[in-house]
């Protein structure tokens, strides 16, 4: 981690009119991050990246980009970026290698190094064999990989990926997420994205928006240490009434999915619970430590926000 | 990077079939209007030799072939413009632009300059017309270099108000008849006989490109056209800048 950190945002404030779509957003991106950017629909997670890479202009609040201001030097700062909106700017009429080679020289590559950096951005995202074709002509999945390309081709300090495996195969998918650690070691990655697997498999750091607010800023060890979970699913066969459950020691709360599915708050460890339901032959004949804490934390935080509204 | 910008807009202009197409059907007519003004050169020749000072054939060919080269461009430059930003904001590849360190003034002079390339394509193809007629006569060099003139100036004028409305809206069609309704009443506005024509006649495009056209270039009309295409291009700058802040 360097000292300096790659972006830092304070205060950020961004309204649509009378509609605060941002409020008062503060974080840093240091080298190394893969920070994951979650929120349900309209919660302000376009917005502040459209306001990252110079898209829109923040009502308040102050942007630094690698050290530069935003605001003050725009060009500089975006010349240490690389922006992947939710539709990936592509003009449609052009081959992959003029397009690349016009981003290129956008972002103020020199015209040497433009075909060094061209294959290594067709390489990297898989464009090798295709980069006379028409980005028309091409499948999503290969205009997505394009527009990841014109992302780091000129190999920015801040990468910024909007929803970056949209429209992708399984496979492309993975190949992506690689894609993106690699990159990770090297630059800043933010990344939004409503996969929750997906930052949980990628990403270092995450944080949830909701309503145009911070409301979770974790690291994964963190995140990983909260996983330690006590929540279980079981399946059985002869389920009693869950007032029966409950009169187990270990077992604090019950939900029921359907008749013959549960999840369990166990106190202590699951052994205890397999004991239980041996001891009194409900039919155990299946245990799944539930894990899904960050999917918990995002449900908790979003919905919980919601519902008191 | 405006000349990256302007050349890739030039590149897309002629990776479309629009381009193509406009420039066979305006040469088309254009040509077969100059084929008629020199039949009609022709059956006037007798009178005109008993004039004491005749018009030559540079006044009654090559002029009116101008003349209506800049009335088909004055319907065809809309097509051209509509796209130039309204496209690109509706299909999200503005953000491209917008993410990149270029600026502002940047983006909006390279698509300028884009369109006024292919302009200046296009008066080369209709000044090969008029120069055509060096094979069987003299032509007035100096006219013809006014007309030309002229008709750039116009044309960038036309360019840079249509830049200007295709900034205004996502939907290229509304800025392509908006484009096309502001510089039909520009140039009709000079026709206008009522007591305000005087003041309304300043402003019309026709009445600063007609004199240029009789040869007489005028630092008055020159000053015109520069601060048409100013205005229209700063006000595009700005309409860029403050959509960043409202949207």
């Amino acid at each position: 981690m360097s000292s300096q950190a790659l972006i830092s945002v304070n205060n950020l404030v961004r309204y649509y009119g009378d509609v605060c779509a941002v409020n008062d957003i503060s974080f840093e991106l240091h080298a190394g991050d893969i920070l994951g950017f979650l929120g349900p629909n309209g919660a302000g997670k376009s917005t502040t990246m459209q306001i990252l890479s110079g898209n829109l202009a923040p009502s308040e609040g102050e942007i630094r980009i690698n050290g530069v201001d935003l605001l003050e030097k725009p060009g500089d700062a975006k010349a240490a970026l690389g922006y992947l909106p939710e539709n990936p700017p592509l003009y449609r009429e052009m081959s992959v290698d003029e397009y690349l080679h016009y981003c290129a020289r956008l972002r103020r590559i020199d015209k040497r190094s433009i075909g060094d950096a061209l294959d290594l951005a067709k390489e990297r995202c898989g464009l090798t064999r295709v980069n006379r074709r028409l980005i028309g002509n091409l499948s999503k999945g290969f205009q997505q990989r394009v527009g990841i390309a014109q992302a780091i081709i000129h190999s920015p300090h801040v990468i910024i990926l909007d929803e970056p495996t949209v429209g992708l195969d399984p496979i492309q998918i993975r190949e992506i997420r690689d894609l993106i650690k690699e990159l990770g070691t090297q630059h800043g990655i933010i990344l939004s994205t409503h996969i929750l697997p997906e930052v949980e498999s990628v990403c270092n750091r995450v944080q949830i928006i909701n309503a145009g607010e911070l409301v979770y800023a974790s690291d994964m060890q963190g995140l990983l240490a909260q996983q330690s979970t006590d929540r279980y699913e079981i399946s059985l066969s002869r389920p009693p009434a869950t007032d029966a459950m409950l009169a187990s020691d270990c077992i604090d709360r019950v939900e029921q999915l359907d008749t013959h599915r549960f999840i369990v708050h166990v106190r202590g460890e699951a052994d205890c619970l397999a004991a239980a339901a041996v001891h009194n032959d409900w039919g155990l004949h299946r245990l799944v430590a539930h894990e899904h804490s960050l999917e918990q934390i995002f449900v908790n935080l979003t919905l919980g926000e919601g519902e008191a509204q | 990077m405006i000349l990256t910008i302007a050349m890739r807009e030039l590149r897309s202009l002629f990776l479309s079939p629009l381009a193509w197409s406009v420039l066979a059907v305006t040469q088309l007519i254009i040509a077969w209007s100059f084929f008629s003004q020199i039949d009609f050169f022709f059956s006037i020749q007798q009178q005109l030799v008993s004039l004491p000072s005749p018009p030559g054939v540079t006044d009654l060919v090559v002029m009116p072939t101008f003349e209506i080269a800049s009335i088909i461009l004055l319907m065809v430059t809309p097509l051209l413009t509509m796209r130039l930003i309204s496209e690109e904001r509706r299909n999200g590849s503005i953000a491209l632009l917008l993410s990149s360190p270029v600026s502002m003034t940047q983006i909006v002079l390279g698509k300028f300059f884009g369109i006024v390339v292919f302009m200046l394509i296009f008066v080369a193809m209709i000044s090969l017309m008029p120069l055509s007629l060096f094979m069987g006569t003299e032509l007035d060099l100096g006219k013809l270099a006014a007309g030309v003139f002229a008709l750039v100036l116009l044309l960038s004028a036309f360019a840079a108000a249509g830049l200007f409305l295709s900034s205004l809206t996502d939907n290229p069609v509304v800025a392509a008849i908006s484009t096309f309704g502001l510089l039909l009443l520009l140039w009709i506005i000079s026709s206008n006989t009522g007591g305000t024509a005087g003041v309304l006649s300043q402003l019309s495009l026709l009445a600063h490109f007609a004199p240029m056209l009789r040869g007489l270039i005028n630092t008055a009309d020159i000053a015109y056209f520069i601060l048409f295409i100013a205005t229209f291009l700063v006000l595009t700058i700005r309409q860029m800048d403050s959509q960043r802040l409202q949207q």
